[in-house]
C-alpha cells in the first residue's frame, strides 16, 4: 500500500507534512547511497568483516556507542524511566561506564594482540573449539532476536506516531538494512552508525531542552512528578528522582531492587558482560587502526554514554510530569504494553510505557522537527539492527561456517557467505520481531536475553584472560552450566511466580530486578564450575597461552608525546565525571 | 577516517545535517509568516528556526572541512 494512504488508515498521534516526508526519504536515500559507495571497498574478508582495521578512535568509539543506540536506548529506556524513574539511569552509568573503561584499559590489549575476528574466536584460541561453538551459536541466536526487537520497536513508533501498518514498517526497515550491510559490510554499518549518532542527537535533543523549559527546570520537574504520583508510590516520593538513596531496601523504589542487585548484578556482571564480551560492540573497537585507538575508542564511547540519559531518561521523567490527555486535559497514565495493546486498551486510547518518547516528540515538534525526530528514531532502530546483523554475519561466517561447516573456505568465499548470511539473518530477525510483541516491556525482554547468554560468557572470558590455570574443559562446562542455569531460573520464574523470593531475594522484585539477580547467580555458577573443573583437569602450557592470558601477553609499549594522548588519562577524566554524576543525583 | 575512496564519513554527516537544517529552518520561517492552526506546545519559542539554523551551520562546517577536494589535497600533502 502507498505510504501516503497508510498514513490515513488509522488513528495517529500526528500527521506528517510533506516537509517531514522529505527528511525521512532523504535519510533512507543517503543510507542506501553510502552502502552503494562502500561496496567497492568491501572485497576481502578483512574489509567486509573488520572494516579493514583502519578506523580512527573517534569513528570506532562513536560506532561502539551507536551500535547500542537502537530501540534499547531510545524507546525502551525512555519507557523504563517512566516506569521506574531515574533508577533507569543506572543502566547508563554504573551499568556502562566502569565496564567500558575496563574494556579499554584492561581487556582490549588481549583482544587486539591476539588479532581475533570475534569473541568466540578468542574462546577458540583460549579454550578450544567446543567453547567457540557453544558461544557462537548462542551469540548468533541472541543477535537475531535482538535485531527483531529493533524492528518491532521501529514498527511501534511508526504505528503510534504515524499510523503505519506494522508489517509495512518491518519490511521497509529490514530491506534497507539488508541492502546496506550486505553491500558494504562492517564498514557500511559503522559509517551509518556514526551518521545515526549525529541524527539521534539532532532529532532528540530538543525534547529535554523544551521539556525542561516547560517544567520549570529540574526542580520544577521534581515538583511536578511529586504532584502526579499515584498512592502506591506516594510513600517513597524521592524514588523517581534519586539514584541511590532509595536502594537500601527492595520496597523503597518502583523497581523492587536493592543496591546489591544494581552494583553486583548490573555493574559487575550484566554490564561487564555486555560491554566487554558482546561481540556486537566489541567488533567496532576491533576495527580500530592501532592499539591506542582501540583503547581510546571505548573511552570516547563512555564519555558520550554518560550524556545519553539526557535524551532518553529525561524525556521519560518529563512524560511522567507533563503528559496530559489532549481531549480532557487530565493526567495521562501510560500502562504496560499488553494492556495498551489489548482490545479494551485500544478502545480507551491507552498508551504503553514504550510510547512515551514519541508522545513527547509529538508534544513539542511541528513539521520539519517532527520529521527529524522520527528520522532519529528510525536511525536508532536501524543502527541497532545493522549492528546485530553485521556481528551475526561475522560470527556465523568465521565461527560457525568457517570453523564447523567448511574449514577450507577461501577468503572470497567467506565474503560471499557474509553477504548472503546478512540477508538471511535479516529474514530470521523479521520472524523474531513478532515474538517480542508479547513482552510486557521491550527492555525486560532484552535484559532476559542478556542474562541467558552474556552473563555466563563474561565469566568464561574473564577467567580465560586473567587466570592461566583455567582449562579447556573448565571453560566449556562453566559456560554451558551458566547458560543452562540462567534459562532454567527464567523458566522456573515463569512457571512459579512465587519463586522470585528465592531468585531475586524479595517477592517485591520486578522483572528488571529479577534479571539482575539471575545474571549474578548464573555468572557465579559459571565461575564456580569453571574453577572446579579446571582444578580437576590438565592446564595448557605457558607457551600455548602466550598472547591470550594476563602475565603471558607482552603488551606493546606505547610512547605518548603528552599526557593528553594517554588512554589512561582520559579514562581517569571519564571516571571522575561518572563519580560526580552519582553524587549529584544521589 | 576515509573509506578508501576520497569521501570522508564526516562529509556525509555534514551533508545530512546541512540538508535537514536548511529544510527545518525554512519551514520555521514559513510558519512565522503563516502560523499553523494547530500549534505544538511552546510554539512561541520557534524552535524550528533556531534549531534548524544550528544544524545548518554545523552541517556546512563539516561539509566544507571534509569536502572531497580538501581531502584529496590533504592526502596529496601527506604523500
Amino acid at each position: 500500500m502507498n505510504p501516503a494512504l497508510l498514513l490515513l488508515s488509522s488513528s495517529t498521534l500526528v500527521h506528517l507534512s510533506p516537509v517531514d516526508l522529505v527528511i525521512i526519504v532523504f535519510y533512507f536515500g543517503l543510507v542506501l547511497a553510502i552502502g552503494l559507495y562502500l561496496k567497492e571497498q568491501a572485497n576481502t574478508g578483512e574489509d567486509f568483516f573488520m572494516a579493514g582495521r583502519e578506523m580512527t578512535a573517534w569513528v570506532a568509539g562513536l560506532a561502539f556507542l551507536s551500535a547500542n543506540l537502537g530501540s534499547l536506548e531510545l524507546m525502551g529506556w525512555a519507557g523504563n524511566s517512566y516506569k521506574y524513574g531515574i533508577l533507569a539511569a543506572h543502566w547508563y552509568w554504573i551499568g556502562a561506564i566502569p565496564a567500558m573503561l575496563f574494556l579499554a584499559l584492561i581487556m582490549m590489549p588481549f583482544y587486539y594482540v591476539c588479532k581475533t575476528h570475534s569473541v568466540p574466536g578468542y574462546l577458540k584460541l583460549r579454550f578450544g573449539q567446543d567453547s567457540q561453538a557453544l558461544s557462537s551459536i548462542s551469540f548468533a541466536l541472541m543477535t537475531v532476536l535482538m535485531s527483531g526487537i529493533n524492528m518491532y520497536a521501529m514498527a511501534v513508533v511508526m504505528k503510534v506516531v504515524l499510523g503505519w501498518d506494522i508489517n509495512f514498517s518491518i519490511l521497509v526497515s529490514s530491506v534497507t538494512v539488508a541492502i546496506y550491510v550486505a553491500l558494504g559490510g562492517l564498514r557500511s554499518a559503522i559509517f551509518n552508525e556514526v551518521l545515526q549518532f549525529f541524527l539521534i542527537w539532532a532529532g532528540a535533543l530538543l525534547i529535554p531542552i523544551l521539556g525542561l523549559i516547560e517544567a520549570g527546570g529540574w526542580s520544577g520537574l521534581q515538583a511536578k512528578i511529586l504532584q502526579n504520583l499515584t498512592e502506591q508510590h506516594a510513600a517513597n516520593p524521592g524514588a523517581y528522582t534519586h539514584l541511590w538513596s532509595t536502594l537500601g531496601d527492595f520496597s523503597n523504589n518502583p523497581m523492587g531492587i536493592n543496591w546489591v542487585g544494581i552494583v553486583f548484578g548490573l555493574g559487575a556482571v550484566i554490564s561487564m558482560g555486555y560491554w566487554t564480551t558482546d561481540f556486537l560492540v566489541v567488533q567496532r573497537v576491533l576495527s580500530a587502526k592501532d592499539l591506542r585507538s582501540a583503547e581510546l575508542a571505548p573511552i570516547i564511547g563512555a564519555a558520550f554514554k554518560m550524556m545519553v540519559p539526557f535524551i532518553v531518561i529525561l524525556p521519560g521523567l518529563l512524560g511522567l510530569a507533563l503528559l496530559r490527555d489532549p481531549h480532557t486535559g487530565s493526567l495521562l497514565r501510560l500502562v504496560p504494553a499488553d494492556v495498551a495493546w489489548s482490545k479494551a486498551g485500544q478502545a480507551q486510547g491507552l498508551h504503553g510505557y514504550d510510547e512515551v518518547l514519541p508522545l513527547m516528540l509529538a508534544r513539542y515538534c511541528g513539521p520539519g522537527l517532527l520529521g527529524l525526530g522520527i528520522t532519529a528514531l528510525i536511525a536508532g532502530f536501524m543502527s541497532g539492527m545493522a549492528g546485530n546483523v553485521s556481528a551475526f554475519a561475522t560470527v556465523w561466517t568465521y565461527d560457525i561456517y568457517g570453523a564447523l561447516i567448511n574449514k577450507n573456505a577461501s577468503d572470497a568465499g567467506k565474503v560471499k557467505m557474509g553477504r548472503w548470511i546478512t540477508v538471511i539473518g535479516v529474514g530470521i530477525s523479521i520472524g523474531t520481531a513478532y515474538l517480542v510483541m508479547h513482552a510486557q516491556s521491550i527492555m525486560d525482554y532484552v535484559q532476559a536475553l542478556f542474562s541467558f547468554f552474556i552473563a555466563p560468557l563474561f565469566g568464561t572470558v574473564i577467567l580465560g584472560m586473567l587466570w592461566k590455570r583455567a582449562t579447556k574443559a573448565g571453560g566449556f562446562w562453566g559456560l554451558l552450566a551458566g547458560t543452562l542455569s540462567s534459562i532454567g531460573m527464567y523458566t522456573w520464574g515463569k512457571l512459579d511466580p512465587s519463586s522470585v523470593r528465592y531468585l531475586a531475594l524479595s517477592d517485591k522484585a520486578q522483572d528488571q530486578a529479577q534479571n539482575m539477580f539471575r545474571a549474578l547467580w548464573c555468572w557465579l555458577i559459571c565461575v564456580i564450575v569453571t574453577v572446579a573443573v579446571s582444578l580437576m583437569s590438565k592446564p595448557k602450557s605457558d607457551e600455548e597461552l602466550k598472547n591470550l592470558v594476563y602475565g603471558l601477553t607482552p603488551i606493546p609499549k606505547q610512547e605518548h608525546a603528552s599526557i593528553f594522548q594517554s588512554p589512561l588519562f582520559w579514562g581517569a577524566v571519564v571516571a571522575i565525571g561518572f563519580v560526580i554524576l552519582q553524587i549529584i543525583f544521589w | 577516517m576515509k573509506s578508501g575512496g576520497s569521501l570522508s564519513i564526516w562529509f556525509f554527516i555534514g551533508i545530512s545535517l546541512a540538508v535537514n537544517g536548511a529544510v527545518i529552518c525554512a519551514r520555521g520561517i514559513y510558519e512565522l509568516m503563516s502560523p499553523p492552526a494547530v500549534q505544538v506546545v511552546l510554539y512561541n519559542l520557534h524552535a524550528n528556526i533556531w534549531w534548524g539554523a544550528v544544524l545548518l551551520i554545523l552541517g556546512l562546517f563539516f561539509s566544507l572541512r571534509f569536502s572531497p577536494a580538501r581531502e584529496r589535497a590533504r592526502m596529496a600533502g601527506n604523500s
